[in-house]
This record gives C-alpha cells, sequence and structure tokens, in this order.
C-alpha cells in the first residue's frame, strides 16, 4: 500500500513538472496557435481521480507558477485554475460516470470557463485578446484529453 | 469557502502587482523559476551544439572563407569610422550641439530557448543581475534593435520585444530627418509608426533608427524599415508600416548595450 501511495504521487509530481516544462517549450507562431493547455487537463484529470489529494492550494500555487514563467501579473492563472480546480471537485463524482463523448464536453465547458476568466482578466488588465486563438487550442487541448487519460492511468 | 479564500487573495495579487508592489516578492518567484525555464533551454541548446558538431569539413571551410571575405568587407568600412567620428565631434563642436557618438559597452547575449509568453513578444536572455544587466536596457541584434529588459533577475532577464504591444521606441527617418513613435501590434503584423502628420515626408524602404529622444535606447541603432505609407489625404496622421530590421524569430546571439557612465547613472538614479 505503501508503495502505491508513493508511486502515485511521483507520478502526479512529475506530471505536473512535465506541464509546466511543456507550457515554456519554445513554439513557432503556426504551433502555438494548436497548443493544447496541458497544465488544465492534467490538474482538472487528477482531481477526478484523486480528488482527497489534490489540494486547493496545489492548483493556486500552479497557476502562480505559470504566472511567473509567462510574465503575467501575479494571480490571473492562478485565480482561474483555482476556479477550475473547485468546479472539477464539485463534480468530480458525475464526471467519472460519464462516457468518453460527454467527458470530452464537460472537459470543453472546463476549459472555456478556465480561458474565459483568464481573458477576461486580460481584457481588464489592458491587454488585448485574439479569441481565435482561444478557439484552436481548446481544440488541440479536447483532442489531447483521451490520449493523457490513458497515459496517466498506465503507470498505476 | 476556501475557494472565495483563493479568489480574494488572487485578486489581491493581481492588484498589487498591477501597481508594482511586489518587486521582491515576483523576484523570488522568478529566480525560483529559473531551474525550470534552463530545464527547457538545455537539452535544446545542446541538441544545437551537437549538429554543429556533426558539421561535415567541407561545409565548415567554406563558412570559414566566407566569414574571413565578410570581415575583409567589415574592416575596411570601419576604417573610415574613427575618422568620421572625429569629424562629427569636431562638427558638433562647431554647433555647439551635444555629441551622440559616446562610447558604449556592449556584451553578447543569449536567448534562451524557452517560450517566454504566449503571444511570443518576450524573450528571456541568459544574462542578469550578475552581469549589470538593467532594466530599460536596449537589446540589439546584428541587424537591428530588438526591444529593452523589463525585468531582471539573478542569472536571466526578461526582454520585451519591438512587437509588443506595450512596446514603443522613438525613432527617426534616416533621409528625411521626421521623427516619430515605433508600436508594436503583435508578433504576426508589422509595426506601426505614429504622430507622423501626412504632410510629413515618409516614403517606403525609408530606414528607420533610434532617435535617442527619452533616453532608453542609444541613438542611431536601425529599428526598421517603412514598408507601408497609407496618407490618404482626408486623414490627419499617416498610416505607416514598418518591417523591423532585426530577425526576431531566428535564434541568433544579441548584443546588451551599456551606454556611457552618465547614462547609467540617470537611470539608476530614475529607478
Amino acid at each position: 500500500m505503501k508503495s502505491f501511495y508513493f508511486s502515485t504521487r511521483l507520478l502526479i509530481f512529475l506530471s505536473f513538472f512535465a506541464a509546466l516544462l511543456l507550457n515554456i517549450i519554445p513554439l513557432s507562431p503556426l504551433v502555438a496557435l494548436f497548443y493544447p493547455l496541458w497544465l488544465p487537463l492534467i490538474l482538472i484529470y487528477w482531481v477526478i481521480v484523486l480528488p482527497e489529494h489534490i489540494h486547493l492550494s496545489l492548483a493556486w500555487i500552479l497557476g502562480l507558477l505559470i504566472d511567473v514563467l509567462h510574465g503575467n501579473y501575479l494571480g490571473e492563472h492562478a485565480l482561474a485554475l483555482s476556479v477550475l480546480a473547485f468546479l472539477s471537485y464539485r463534480f468530480h463524482l458525475q464526471f467519472r460516470m460519464f462516457p468518453l463523448t460527454q467527458q470530452i464536453l464537460f472537459v470543453l465547458m472546463l476549459l472555456i470557463i478556465y480561458q474565459g476568466l483568464f481573458f477576461w482578466m486580460q481584457v481588464f488588465l489592458g491587454f488585448a485578446i485574439n479569441f481565435h486563438c482561444m478557439w484552436f487550442s481548446l481544440l488541440a487541448s479536447l483532442m489531447m484529453w483521451p490520449l493523457l487519460k490513458s497515459v496517466l492511468r498506465a503507470p498505476l | 469557502m476556501r475557494l472565495v479564500f483563493f479568489i480574494i487573495l488572487s485578486v489581491l495579487l493581481i492588484v498589487l502587482d498591477y501597481h508594482h508592489y511586489l518587486p521582491s516578492f515576483r523576484h523570488l518567484l522568478n529566480n525560483a523559476v529559473t531551474p525550470l525555464q534552463y530545464a527547457v533551454d538545455t537539452p535544446l541548446y545542446m541538441i544545437g551544439k551537437i549538429s554543429q558538431f556533426l558539421e561535415t569539413r567541407e561545409r565548415l571551410q567554406a563558412d570559414n572563407a566566407k566569414l574571413r571575405s565578410q570581415q575583409i568587407f567589415l574592416q575596411t568600412k570601419l576604417q573610415r569610422f574613427d575618422a568620421l567620428q572625429r569629424e562629427n565631434r569636431q562638427l558638433n563642436q562647431l554647433l555647439a550641439a551635444s555629441e551622440h557618438l559616446k562610447k558604449q559597452r556592449l556584451e553578447l547575449a543569449r536567448v534562451l530557448l524557452v517560450n517566454a509568453e504566449p503571444l511570443l513578444n518576450e524573450v528571456i536572455l541568459d544574462k542578469g543581475q550578475f552581469n549589470a544587466v538593467y532594466v530599460g536596457q536596449a537589446v540589439i541584434d546584428a541587424d537591428g534593435v530588438m526591444g529593452q529588459v523589463i525585468s531582471v533577475n539573478m542569472l536571466t532577464s526578461r526582454v520585451l520585444l519591438l512587437t509588443d504591444f506595450r512596446s514603443a521606441i522613438p525613432v527617426q527617418d534616416v533621409r528625411s530627418d521626421a521623427r516619430g513613435i515605433l508600436v508594436g501590434r503583435g508578433r504576426l503584423a508589422k509595426l506601426l509608426l505614429r504622430d507622423i502628420p501626412s504632410t510629413v515626408d515618409v516614403k517606403v524602404n525609408d530606414l528607420l533608427v533610434t532617435s535617442g529622444l527619452g533616453g532608453h535606447y542609444p541613438p542611431g541603432y536601425p529599428v526598421g524599415i517603412v514598408s507601408a505609407v497609407d496618407s490618404n489625404g482626408s486623414a490627419q496622421f499617416a498610416s505607416i508600416q514598418v518591417e523591423p530590421s532585426a530577425q526576431l524569430s531566428k535564434n541568433r546571439p544579441v548584443l546588451l548595450i551599456w551606454p556611457d557612465k552618465a547614462a547609467t547613472t540617470a537611470f539608476k538614479k530614475k529607478s
């Protein structure tokens, strides 16, 4: 039991670490358009699968790290990611029952809320936003969801 | 419950950071995050270096010959530079004008192979506080001005490129001495030259250099080439698009400029 717990913790840590790294890989402008939102996806997955182990504070800190990495004002991603984690937690029981297509729809909704919050904050703080970017990256993220599920489930 | 706490905390942070009340906290986080950035940069950099090792001998010899001939041309161009500098100084003294070609210190830096910002309008350099980089410092590459430093960490610093919406650089037309402000409009659009009335003489293919007004960018460095001028008579200001000279998307070495001592002490007093 103890080794199981440790390996899960390691997997969680590694997946979040990988998500942060994936966020700062250099991209050409074309790829940047279609880039999936790794950190929100991975966070949704872990909150659904292990809701008791993923605290809201972890989501908040991860959001803060993304803010620092991307040069945003501190707290933008932190806020959006906390809301995302909260909503995932709130519906995690129902989510486990969903078939794949419904899961994807639900993830889409969560990501729209996440991106919407973030873009709203950006506009409020005076940055211009290109909304077309949002749909492409959402689409890419949705396509990544089944892949992500199988990758993260495999070592367990 | 807890979510409300985190929301309030986040909003508080945003407000504080927006008004720049959190420099030390931000500084701490930036330094903490540097290993992550190097974790992404180092393998990519190594891959680039290794592919350099695998160059064929013929290719290296050809590159060598090309560089040597390029160097001869550049050195010849430079021979006149000292004489021109002296002449410029004398002319300025005659006109009792201030001297522009002051001594400057240049240092090479490398752009980290890291995505510094989702919209690709910022880059991170591998020089920081240890190398006396300061906020507001001008950054250039071999072809022109790239941008200015907006934050400095211990080992790295963040540069705002010309193409960012927040970037504004005072420029001067080399041919007609027209002055204006060049603002960025995002990575995929050309730069926009503002505050130029329709009557002022700016034509396509004009070279724009830094005018030095405002003190941030030292004068005389190329910034861009005018690519389109749209001055239908009815508008009061011409709409001028400019293509940046610097190669912003290529991974090349960049230079940091330290202007003469007087300017650096002026910066220190201001900040």
